[in-house]
């Protein structure tokens, strides 16, 4: 007897059954839907962004400097200007900010200095980025009474350190403790397992959180408002002024000349394709190296 | 009990060791010997303190604030427990080898080479020599040595732990740990270093901790069995198995064990 009613109860037409897939599909479609959903309003700002920002690439982009209004002209003092504070922010930053994350993850971790650290981590990662414009402003650039590339370099780097502080620490936290236990078992002082076992099994999930870092900081307009402001001219002087793309695409959308809005719309453009670019670098380096 | 009267000289004696996870005492005065250039091996159910044991050996249970050992752990005269030197020192000459295959995400050669070089400034060729003399005491340098340089990732489970045993055997330790080294490996991968700690044995002292009776059976020449804390029994492996002494050893060993 028992053994007939399973075998009646395991077939298409058992209501359980029926409901249960009719449910999985419906989930199915939502979830679907729901991606197609935020991947058109994605895919649409992509294609506006190439449309109109495409036009404006043009070698004269890269060689000319940012024009008065109805000039010609390009962006290069800008890109010139975007480049030198973002890279430069990363520099600084990084080894901060993967230092930090180090110690969170492999050394604080039984002490109450990890976790208060990692929740002040926290609340920096979701500070607007304006306060910390404000902030470097206050501190820096009133102090020397004038905009600088140093300013905006400063508030940028300030933006990297959390968000490397806090993938170094996720990513380090995969790293199996059997393979720490390993390395320690043939001996090994503390530093070098870090640095030469751990480091390199987290190596793809920390780079990933420096670019990440990278692609955040070359579209912050608000820190850089405060701190480096603008600049029309070329310049390589980090205790000046310093042009950038995101301040020059603020200016300049706001404007009312079109030619100024085009170049707006090629900056963005530009900042989009490259942060995509090292993106892709990143992952291509990653998987031969694996 | 614990006290081997046999002719082989000890080369680690427990004597009183207790050991606690925070509150929890997991080793109860637990006293023994390990015979040199012999295979000895812990038995016992799960949760019985063998693994804890064996990771005193190596001070392994330092990573860990909440665990602590009280006792004495004497290996050539010295107290390891108390020891003033660098506990690195002491790792280097107690080699372990762990349950799941921990390759470094390194290539096979670095993953040799990396233990080396934290006590050796070799040159390359002597590299070359030390690092093909562990492959080949550890059985996998006739499946290696064209690849070398690959990542130690892309071997097999059973050939990822001897290459684990290669790194191990490679900074020439006194004696060699293992962790249930069998229990993530096929048959095939078992036998072969089932095989491998017989050769073993002719350079090392080593301890191995099992579930697997037949392999402390096969592979050991004393075994110890454990049961909650306890060191119930230690012996010639034979005698363990066909002549214990105590009640609950006889249990275990015929699995009428619960």
């Amino acid at each position: 007897m028992e053994a007939n009613l399973h075998h009646e109860a395991i077939s298409e037409h058992n209501p359980i059954y029926k409901r249960r897939r009719l449910l999985n599909r419906l989930l199915m479609v939502v979830s679907l839907s729901m991606l197609l959903y935020g991947l058109a309003w994605l895919a649409w700002i992509l294609v506006t962004l190439l449309i109109e920002g495409g036009s404006a690439l043009k070698p004269s982009l890269f060689t000319e400097m940012t024009p008065p209004p109805g000039g010609n002209g390009g962006l290069a003092n800008a890109i010139w200007g975007s480049l030198l504070m973002v890279s430069t922010a990363t520099l600084l930053g990084t080894p901060v900010g993967i230092l930090a994350g180090t110690y969170l993850a492999e050394y604080g971790r039984d002490t109450w200095l990890a976790p208060a650290t990692r929740f002040l981590n926290d609340m920096l990662l979701s500070a607007p980025s304006i306060i910390i414009g404000l902030f470097i402003y206050t501190i820096y650039v009133a102090k020397v009474k004038h905009f600088s590339g140093w300013g905006g370099t400063l508030a940028l780097a300030l933006i990297v350190i959390p968000v490397v502080v806090r993938t170094t620490d996720d990513m380090l936290k995969l790293v199996p403790n059997s393979l720490r236990e390993a390395a320690v078992a043939l001996g090994c002082p503390m530093w070098k397992m870090v640095t030469m076992v751990c480091y390199r099994a987290a190596r793809a999930g920390i780079l990933t959180g420096v670019l990440l870092a990278v692609a955040r900081i070359a579209g912050e307009t608000a820190p850089l408002l405060f701190t480096a402001l603008n600049n029309q001219f070329w310049s390589s002087d980090m205790n000046a002024p310093m042009a950038n793309l995101p301040v020059v695409i603020f200016q300049f959308a706001m404007s009312p000349y079109a030619d100024w809005q085009r170049l707006a719309w090629g900056g963005a453009a530009l900042i989009t394709i490259g942060v995509l670019g090292l993106n892709i670098a990143a992952r291509l380096i990653l998987s031969k190296k694996n | 009990m614990a006290e081997l009267n046999l002719d082989i000289a000890p080369k680690i004696k427990v004597n009183d060791l207790n050991f606690y996870y925070g509150a929890f005492k997991a080793l109860k005065s637990v006293s023994l010997d390990i015979p040199e250039k012999k295979v000895t091996a812990f038995i016992g159910p799960s949760g019985c303190g063998k693994s804890t044991l064996l990771r005193t050996f190596n001070r392994m249970f330092e990573l860990y604030p909440d665990q602590r050992a009280e006792g004495e752990i004497i290996m050539d005269g010295e107290n390891l427990l108390t020891s003033k030197r660098d506990v690195g020192l002491i790792r280097a000459e107690i080699g372990m080898v762990f349950q799941k295959p921990t390759p470094f995400p390194m290539s096979i050669y670095d993953n040799i080479a990396f233990g080396v070089r934290l006590f050796e400034n070799l040159s390359r060729s002597a590299m070359e020599d030390r690092v093909e003399s562990a492959l080949t005491k550890s059985a996998l340098w006739k499946e290696v040595k064209d690849k070398l340089h690959q990542s130690g990732n892309g071997l097999s489970g059973g050939q990822q732990q001897r290459l684990c045993i290669a790194r191990a055997i490679a900074i020439k330790p006194k004696v060699l740990l293992m962790d249930e080294p069998c229990s993530a490996l096929d048959p095939i991968s078992t036998g072969f270093i089932e095989e491998l700690i017989g050769e073993l044995k002719k350079d090392y002292t080593v301890v191995i901790v099992t579930h697997n009776m037949q392999q402390a059976a096969r592979a050991s020449d004393f075994t110890a069995y454990m049961y909650l804390g306890d060191l119930i029994e230690l012996g010639k492996t034979d005698d363990i198995f066909f002549r214990p002494k105590d009640k609950r050893t006889e249990d275990y060993i015929t699995g009428r064990f619960g």
